[in-house]
């Protein structure tokens, strides 16, 4: 059975945290349904669950890797063509530490980037229930549920209070 | 930050987005007069790759010239960008809203403005190629990593992926903002691929507000880095008397804050004059911006100073000839007499006064002045050093920057104003979603017998309302 997205839109916030918790006695699991706002609102103003994330590890894994990189390009090209300076090493340490250091934080910053898109769950190709309003400054609450579930999530959208029609869309 | 206007979500759209969705008509005249001066600038580099470095008026001693003091120059405008975006954001002042995007914005342009000259001054710049990436496995030749014209382009690299990703991630929700805004089914559409679906979801914002605090903390230490290597082009040579020091890192870096905070203060003048942001950069900012300003100036003042100390403490006659030479004789002392007056002893006494502070265009006009005295500074370490009026007398010789050069570092200036003309067009130069979070955080609060406006900074984490006896929070909750 295909899922369906519906999406209530509201002006205050005391309303939108009102239709999570209609949403929670009606029986609806915290993953599924959303707060969707067009302002980073400091966590839990709607009661929400916490996001969870891997975030922190990306830029440790990224580091590790621009490190294996830089330390090869150095190490790698000087020892293809050595240059001989007298009564030196072949591999010269101060001047691969720069180098190095730079394809660590390289490493680190892209893994960093790409981590935070992978987390957010972006790209997401589907908008699915979703209004231009909330970018606007209205608050949405949005459910993705089975196709027979939608008129019960609705019910507890509405029962907050609703500003305009009930919004619904495909996932 | 106590100055606001309390504006709604909808109004911030209104304003931030109109030149965005609208063509104003001072754009395009504006748009064609830079790009002439662009395409002028590149003109000159086709004349210059077609006849020779010989146009320029770099010749023995002296092979470094308008085009390395650009270099330095631009490369420490960068370094305000991300610097005042990423304290600001890991210390969480709140005036640092509006001018984030547009500091980094102009982190970026400046980069790709710094890259341009050390490119055209190698003379070939396709050859570049072989001296930083390890590519050539046929013919076997590889960069030379000892040489620190290998580590530059590895700093300078970093430090512009890593800024341009900074923006992009952190535009994300004003592309979305865009996306839900356009009225043309094509730039809808547009705006849409780019937004990646953004939402706004309780997750997509935790992230966007970690991205900001941990990109700033990991991009801080490549600025650091980066101007530390543009030192040590100059350091590492211990054949070059003024050139040779162990103070340029920090020195090279505490003047990079000061010409490039001083930029930022200029773009936020101008931001207000063209785009009418008068509600969201106050005078509140400028004076909050000079009084760093003030600091930085005076630690930059100080590192200079003990370079010319420990550089005349020795008073080997190389290096005292060399100082002779840049403040005394023609036509570089009058050009450091300018250079100390411009970008220390006029503005730092200005904005200690507060009106000054909070008034756009004497800002303005003091961090144009710190401005032309910091490109000096460059020009005056770069040429004189390399003068090298110490040694043999066949040896000697003088530098005359030539119209191609002069027309190249025009070319750079109105490069990074064109960008940043262009990008203003098509992406918001304020965060959107940064301002409006700081107006639902602002809440006027009562003091005894005032009220006065507090911010809440940031909300608690969740584990906190779960496990903490606050006696506030008790109350909250039963409430």
């Amino acid at each position: 059975m295909g899922k369906r997205s519906v999406l209530g839109l509201y002006i205050e916030e005391d309303s939108a945290a009102d239709a999570l918790d209609n949403l929670k006695e009606a029986g609806f699991h915290e993953s599924e349904y959303e707060i969707l706002t067009g302002v980073p609102y400091p966590e839990g103003t709607f009661g929400e669950a916490e996001p969870q994330h891997n975030l922190y590890r990306w830029p440790l894994i990224g580091a590790i890797c621009g490190f294996s990189i830089a330390l090869l390009i150095t190490a790698g090209t000087q020892t293809a063509y050595p240059l001989i300076t007298g009564g030196k090493p072949i591999l010269s340490i101060p001047a691969m530490a720069v180098i190095i250091y730079e394809g660590t934080m390289l490493g680190a910053i892209i893994f960093t980037v790409i981590g935070i898109v992978f987390e957010s769950r972006l790209p997401r190709i589907f908008m699915g229930a979703y209004s231009e309003k909330i970018t606007e400054g209205h608050i949405g609450v949005t459910v993705t549920t089975d196709e027979n579930r939608t008129e019960t999530a609705e019910k507890a959208l509405m029962k907050a209070g609703i500003d305009g029609e009930i919004i619904r869309g495909w996932e | 930050m106590q100055e606001h206007t309390q504006l709604t979500q909808k109004q911030i759209n209104d304003e931030l987005l109109k030149d965005i969705l609208h063509l104003p008509k001072w754009w395009l005249p504006a748009v064609l007069f830079l790009l002439t001066i662009v395409l002028a600038g590149y003109s000159a580099f086709g004349y210059m790759i077609y006849h020779g470095l010989g146009v320029t008026g770099l010749n023995r001693p002296v092979f470094w010239g308008f085009f390395i003091a650009n270099f330095v120059f631009w490369i420490g405008i960068s370094h305000a960008g991300i610097m005042i975006s990423a304290i600001l954001r890991l210390t969480q002042a709140e005036w640092r809203r509006p001018i984030t995007r547009a500091a980094e914005v102009m982190t970026v342009f400046s980069l790709a403005a710094a890259l341009h000259t050390p490119m055209m001054h190698v003379g070939r710049p396709w050859r570049v190629l072989y001296w930083i990436f390890p590519y050539d496995f046929s013919r076997d030749i590889w960069p030379n990593v000892r040489s620190p014209f290998v580590w530059d382009p590895s700093a300078v690299g970093t430090y512009l992926i890593a800024s341009t990703l900074f923006v992009m991630i952190c535009l994300l929700p004003d592309l979305a903002i865009l996306r839900d805004r356009a009225k043309n089914p094509l730039v809808k559409k547009i705006y849409a691929q780019f937004a990646l679906g953004f939402r706004g979801t309780p997750r997509q914002w935790k992230l966007q507000i970690i991205a900001g605090i941990l990109l700033s903390a990991l991009v801080l230490p490549v600025f650091v880095s980066v101007h530390s290597i543009v030192s040590w082009d100059f350091a590492v040579l211990i054949g070059v008397e003024g050139w040779r020091s162990t103070i340029f890192a920090p020195y090279f870096i505490i003047g990079a804050i000061h010409s490039g905070v001083s930029a930022v203060a200029m773009l936020m003048a101008l931001t207000v004059w063209i785009y009418g942001l008068q509600n969201y950069i106050k005078p509140d900012h400028f004076d909050a911006i000079a009084r760093l300003l003030i600091i930085v100036a005076t630690t930059w003042f100080f590192f200079f100073f003990l370079e010319w100390v420990w550089a005349l403490y020795t008073l080997e006659t190389p290096e005292v000839a060399l100082r002779e030479l840049q403040a005394e004789q023609w036509p570089y002392g009058p050009l450091f007499g300018i250079f100390i007056i411009t970008s220390f002893v006029i503005p730092v006494p200005i904005w200690l006064f507060k009106r000054f502070r909070r008034n756009a265009v004497i800002m303005f006009w003091t961090c144009v002045l710190v401005n032309i005295g910091m490109w000096l500074e460059r020009f005056l370490i770069v040429i004189p050093g390399l003068l090298r009026r110490s040694h043999m007398t066949f040896d000697w010789g003088s530098y005359h920057p030539s119209i191609i050069e002069i027309a190249i570092v025009v070319e750079t200036f109105a490069f990074v104003a064109l960008g940043m003309l262009l990008f203003a067009k098509v992406f918001p130069l304020v965060p959107l979603f940064d301002v409006k979070e700081g107006m639902i955080n602002r809440h006027l609060i009562k003091i005894g017998r005032r009220v006065i406006p507090a911010t809440i900074r940031e909300g608690l984490p969740h584990h906190y309302y779960k496990n903490h006896s606050d006696p506030i929070i008790e109350r909250s909750k039963e409430e």
